[in-house]
């Protein structure tokens, strides 16, 4: 059967109400701040701003720090409730989903990290068109994700499920591109490689999202359709699965 | 052992295939207290060789249903009954049935261990002597059998002739459990064979169903729903009387069709 957002909140128990509540709100406050971070990062490529990149870097911790603690929120619900049914699935969609949070947050440290290495270069590199572009595609991936995640919107996490393909293909092109940059002008390599591995970064942020929204449907519908082939679905075959 | 057949819900109907296939097939059964439904006309199959629990909150007729598969209803005049329940192919209400023999084939284990008042051998051979079974080494065999089945025989095998009631109450319950293979059933009704009993007995009891599996039938009722996701195949879920959702225990317990089989798994209000 499918289930709605509040669901959760329908327990005889008003304490496991509490804790269920309480692992979706930490779980948005960490996805708020991870999308905040991807933005930062791709800001401080785009101005080439320093202080900002830095900011980007040291803001990892706190990431980190959430997912540790959302975790072991996770482990006590487990250990303590034995959660069944759609509370079974809504603690592993969790403890799933904060793990590819903070390996967003890893890949904005990195862009932030090669954005202070190009500012203090002072070299000015190809393909920022590029990276401004699938920027915005795998933000929008990201932010639709955790809404879909906060209203268990299946229909908006299988969007993100098919944009995921555009990204990669939009990433094949610039890389190609941007390997006919270095042919043509061997002094710029150095930059070049930098804003490779920006898009790169961008790139497994798109594939993270993807995976918050596969959580959703599986938390949602009970579904998993990991390794699925996604042309095959769409919401149709998800009503008649779910 | 594999499955031969995947159990039926209420909707479905059991066809003599379905029949010959499962270990009980129960078609269309209602059974009423002086008049009072308990169980409204239920339909399932239950396998041959796997764990089935009964689940549902109290009153919702799964004690009733368990007890309707050895026909223990028949010492109670108020009860009616309607439908039909095949055990191997066989109406186990036709008049040719004898149902002391029906119920050595399916034995039954209740929620308090209920040992008699003699010896542990005694009580193991107890089912056995009233066989006619009296050769002192046929009995000898088959008492260290069934012990060693019940996983008892290494804390008993030297105070076979002291009295059943020193034993501790998850030692009584196997004992029990005892008794009851030594007569070779086919099937084994378990009523909450592990609430009386403490979480290290009540461990050894569900390794105890799991491992008689391979050789019976075992059919559980039980109040405890991480008991029924750990220990059965199948589970069926009863509310009022009804037969609200049966399925794989794995799907049931990870999702289950139903609103109201959601509901009473998680503890919410339905």
């Amino acid at each position: 059967m499918d289930i709605t957002s509040d669901t959760h909140s329908q327990h005889i128990s008003n304490q496991f109400n509490q804790e269920l509540e309480e692992l979706k709100t930490h779980l948005m406050a960490m996805g708020g701040l991870v999308e905040k971070q991807v933005q930062d990062a791709i800001a401080a490529l785009l101005d080439s701003d320093s202080r900002l990149a830095e900011r980007v870097t040291d803001n990892d911790r706190a990431v980190n720090d959430m997912q540790l603690k959302i975790d072991e929120e996770c482990t006590r619900v487990l250990a303590r409730r034995q959660p069944a049914a759609s509370d079974l699935r809504l603690v592993l969609a969790v403890i799933r989903a904060t793990s590819d949070l903070e390996r967003i947050g890893d890949e904005a440290s990195k862009i932030a990290r090669n954005a202070l290495s190009l500012a203090e270069s002072g070299l000015t590199a190809r393909g920022f068109v590029e990276v401004r572009h699938i920027s915005e595609h795998v933000r929008k991936m990201v932010r639709d994700a955790l809404t879909a995640f906060a209203r268990f919107d299946t229909e908006l996490a299988l969007k993100v499920v098919q944009e995921d393909d555009a990204v990669d293909s939009e990433y094949s092109t610039a890389m190609r591109s941007l390997v006919t940059f270095m042919m043509e002008d061997p002094r710029s390599i150095t930059s070049i490689l930098s804003v490779m591995w920006i898009l790169r970064a961008l790139e497994r942020i798109g594939d993270h999202a993807d995976n918050l929204a596969e959580y959703v449907i599986y938390l949602v519908k009970g579904l998993d359709i990991r390794h699925s082939d996604v042309e095959s679905l769409d919401d149709e075959t998800l009503k008649r699965k779910g | 052992m594999s499955v031969t057949l995947s159990p039926r819900g209420a909707s479905a109907e059991i066809t003599d295939f379905d029949a010959a296939a499962s270990c009980f097939a129960i078609d269309g059964l209602s059974l009423a207290y002086d008049g009072r439904p308990a169980l409204r006309d239920l339909t399932l199959a239950i396998p041959r060789h796997a764990v089935t629990a009964f689940i549902g909150p109290s009153g919702c007729g799964k004690s009733t249903l368990l007890r309707a598969l050895n026909r223990l209803h028949d010492l109670d005049d108020t009860v009616g009954r309607a439908g039909r329940i095949r055990l191997e192919g066989q109406d186990i209400h036709a008049p040719d049935v004898d149902v002391a023999e029906l119920r050595r084939r399916v034995g039954m284990v209740f929620q308090t261990p209920n040992p008699f008042p003699m010896s542990i051998y005694d009580n193991v051979a107890f089912g056995l002597r009233l066989q006619g079974i009296k050769r002192k080494r046929t009995l000898d065999e088959v008492i260290e059998w069934a012990l060693v089945s019940a996983a008892l025989w290494d804390e008993v095998k030297d105070q076979l002739h002291t009295s059943a009631w020193r034993l501790s109450g998850g030692q009584q319950q196997r004992l029990v459990i005892a008794r009851t293979l030594a007569v070779q059933p086919e099937v084994l009704l378990l009523d909450e064979p592990a609430s009386a009993l403490d979480p290290i007995s009540t461990l050894k009891i569900e390794e105890l169903i799991r491992s008689l599996k391979s050789r019976l039938t075992l059919v559980l009722v039980t109040h405890n729903m991480q008991q029924a996701a750990r220990v059965s195949d199948y589970t069926a879920f009863l509310h009022d009387g009804e037969l609200v959702e049966y399925g794989a225990t794995d799907s049931l317990f990870t999702n289950p069709r139903l609103a109201r089989t959601e509901n009473y798994i998680t503890g919410r209000m339905s």
